[in-house]
């Protein structure tokens, strides 16, 4: 099967400053595909680049196995929701989902029958002689949604469109967009990030990081394994303890750092000497108990969230390291100052180049 | 009929005025659900007292008052000075029976000449305010949503730098411009396309371009303020829908400006019909424009109270047909001083 986006050896130039990096990735056809990255890592650039906003300085793009240079966004088979959604304040709710139709010349009937099926679809049958204005936040963003799909996409590009919901609403639409999703069968292309959303939501995620992409992956992946120290720390909490490797012996190695030669799992097969980092996820490390690895310091600040305590400890070398208590331990944590120890096994620990 | 000289009967007329543009206000359509703090409360009261005077001062003294008595006086007879508030000193309506009838030695039952000037006046004008969007609206949308700041800016002051010249100076500098000697019949000559120079000034070409040119600014800074508000992703989602670029700015783009377009089609409307600089110097010698009979009326026949009746006349067709166009494009008052 021909993939429904493929991006091949992209790079996008402002000037002299590069914000996408030579990409390369395939993104299949009907899945819920995210790219996760901080603000400014050439997300949206990539985007605009698909949907035909953005002309590449090097390399091509296909949609369903066709070469897109040359084609205006008009012509392409991509629907984008936008930032900050780009709604025609003008038109009515109806008005607005059936612009893309009334733009290809479908006839007002059959346009009207197709509006009243996405205003099914997005819950908002009665709605359709609203305007714009009087719709709440998240009616507005299912309306954008449905204005994208009147158009029969072949792929739907969504810029953080979750970003100016607050948080609850911004919980719900996650479920009803991956429910859309699986309903209309079409290839999504989701940008955040929001780390939890796009855990939540894709089946793919593609990690950036300054124009660059840092792995690509399931959920799982990214999160338990993450190839470079930058997903490692982007991706959910960690600590990181950066030394020098001291000691390999079979898929372990030893690291030497500021707090203590620590020991870890050499997922890169990194050879003596190499500079690296070793993480730890805080719902890994152990309080108290002993273990592997021990690092010993004094309680600094406690996070108390009711199922769960992010506790800080102040190490050694005045660094923070957080645990994440559950349980018992969750209610009963020390108080800040009284000398604290946490610990890890090496099974949890990944080692990665710095 | 009333004697003249009832002057409490100008003081009464203002009440009437505000009268009616409160009225006015009450129908404007208002935005519901909104409370607002009363004027004195926002601005406190010594602030509010103050602008309330100045406001009203303003408008009655530098405004209103003029005005009528200007109306006032169209409706008396012209009198040597000392029979003025003498006994023949009365209101009539034979200022405004001349502008249809002509005087009464003359031969034609109508005046036509006049009649034909004021019509032509108010097509013309109106013809110079749709050229002016047609000219405007593109470099506006280039300005307002394409260009960088930079250039808008660079825009700009080629735009506003020929307005420091003197509207008089620059109408002659037109005339020179299209003179059957002047450089565009010599460029038309040197390549070739005529082999006569054309007589732009004769067929009020010149005029026109002189009109359209002396506007020109009020449209570009209607049409540039209401397309800048325009969200460019508004655009880019049209075209993402497929749109091609006639129907975004059909559907998307006029509709948005058309508070913006409205406004700047009335001022350069408004302007170009009560413009005088430009017919005198640019008009040739068998063009009809209004102005120069109405200043004539002033300062050729010294008749002011027909000439205050003139202006009058042209006030009341300009003002009733903008309002006709701006009930047919649906828009109150309100959304074109925006
Ligand atoms: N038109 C442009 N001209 C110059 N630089 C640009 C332009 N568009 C984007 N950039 C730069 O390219 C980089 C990537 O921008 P992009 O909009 O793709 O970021 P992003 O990942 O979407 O960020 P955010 O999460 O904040 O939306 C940024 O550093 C930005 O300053
Ligand atoms: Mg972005």
């Amino acid at each position: 099967m021909t993939a429904a986006v493929e991006i091949d050896h992209l790079t996008v130039q402002f000037g002299l400053f590069t914000a996408v990096k030579d990409v390369s990735l395939q993104i299949r056809q009907g899945e819920f595909f995210s790219f996760l990255g901080p603000s400014g890592c050439g997300k949206t650039t990539i985007l605009r680049a698909i949907s035909g906003f953005q002309e590449p300085t090097q390399g091509a793009i296909r949609i369903g196995g066709q070469d897109m240079s040359g084609i205006g966004p008009n012509q392409r088979p991509t629907a984008l929701i936008f930032q900050n959604l780009a709604l025609f304040p003008l038109m009515t709710v109806a008005e607005n989902i059936g612009y893309g139709l009334r733009v290809r010349g479908v006839a007002k009937a059959e346009r009207d029958r197709k509006v009243d099926e996405l205003l099914n679809l997005i819950a908002l049958s009665d709605q359709g002689n609203k305007k714009i204005e009087e719709l709440s936040g998240g009616q507005k963003q299912r309306v954008a949604i449905a204005r994208a799909l009147a158009v029969e996409p072949k792929v739907l590009l969504l810029d953080e469109p979750l970003s100016a919901l607050d948080l609850k609403l911004r919980q719900h639409m996650r479920n009803e967009l991956r429910a859309i999703q699986r309903r209309v069968g079409v290839t999504f292309i989701y940008i955040t990030h929001d780390q939890g959303e796009a855990l939540t939501m894709s089946d793919r995620i593609a990690v950036m990081n300054r124009g660059k992409i840092e792995q690509i992956g399931n959920g799982r992946d990214v999160y338990e394994h993450p190839q470079t120290s930058f997903v490692a720390a982007f991706v959910g909490e960690n600590n990181g303890f950066t030394g020098t490797i001291k000691n390999v012996s079979g898929d372990q190695a030893e690291i030497e750092t500021s707090i203590g030669r620590l020991v870890g799992m050499n997922k890169r097969s990194l050879a003596v000497g190499a500079k690296a980092t070793l993480f730890v996820r805080p719902e890994l490390m152990q309080f108290g108990a002993e273990g592997e690895n021990k690092l010993s310091g004094m309680a600094a600040d406690a996070a108390y969230e009711g199922m769960t305590t992010h506790l800080t400890m102040k190490a050694s070398d005045g660094s923070s390291v957080v645990a994440t208590l559950t349980g018992a331990p969750a209610r009963e944590f020390p108080a800040s100052g009284s000398p604290v120890s946490f610990a890890f096994s090496t099974r949890d620990a990944i080692i990665l180049p710095a | 009929m009333l004697s003249s000289t009832g002057h409490p009967f100008i003081f009464l007329l203002p009440v009437l005025a505000l009268l009616i543009f409160w009225v006015m206000a009450k129908f404007e359509p208002k935005p519901v659900g909104v409370t607002k703090k009363s004027f004195f409360q926002r601005n406190g009261t010594p602030v509010a007292i103050y602008l309330i005077v100045a406001v009203t001062f303003w408008a009655l003294f530098m405004i209103v008052l003029p005005q009528l008595f200007m109306v006032e006086m169209s409706f008396r007879p012209k009198l040597p000075p000392v029979e003025m508030g003498g006994p023949k000193d009365l209101y009539t309506f034979e200022n405004y029976h001349y502008f249809i009838y002509g005087s009464t030695t003359s031969s034609d039952a109508i005046n036509w000449v006049h009649i034909k000037a004021f019509f032509l006046t108010i097509l013309a004008s109106l013809l110079v305010a749709l050229f002016n969007f047609a000219l405007c609206y593109p470099l506006a949308f280039y300005m307002a949503q394409v260009a960088r700041p930079a250039r808008v800016r660079f825009l700009l002051l080629l735009l506003i730098a020929p307005y420091w010249v003197n509207e008089i100076l620059r109408a002659f500098a037109f005339r020179i411009i299209f003179s059957s000697g002047g450089l565009i019949n010599k460029m038309l000559l040197g390549a070739g396309f005529v082999d006569q120079p054309i007589d732009f000034i004769g067929n009020d070409i010149a005029l026109y371009a002189g009109l359209g040119y002396a506007y020109m600014l009020m449209m570009i800074f209607s049409l540039y303020n209401a397309i800048e508000t325009l969200d460019h992703a508004q655009i880019e989602a049209a075209r993402d829908l497929g749109a091609p670029w006639w129907h975004i700015h059909a559907f998307i783009v006029i509709p948005f400006a058309k508070p913006g377009i409205a406004s700047g089609c009335t001022l350069v409307f408004m302007l170009s019909a009560g413009s005088l600089a430009a017919p005198l110097v640019l008009g040739g010698p068998r063009s009809l424009w209004f102005t120069p009979i109405l200043y004539d009326r002033f300062f050729q026949a010294f008749n002011w109270p027909q000439g205050a009746a003139y202006a009058f006349i042209l006030l009341l067709a300009c003002v009733s047909f903008v309002l006709l166009v701006l009930r047919l494009g649906r828009l109150s008052l309100g959304e074109i001083a925006k």
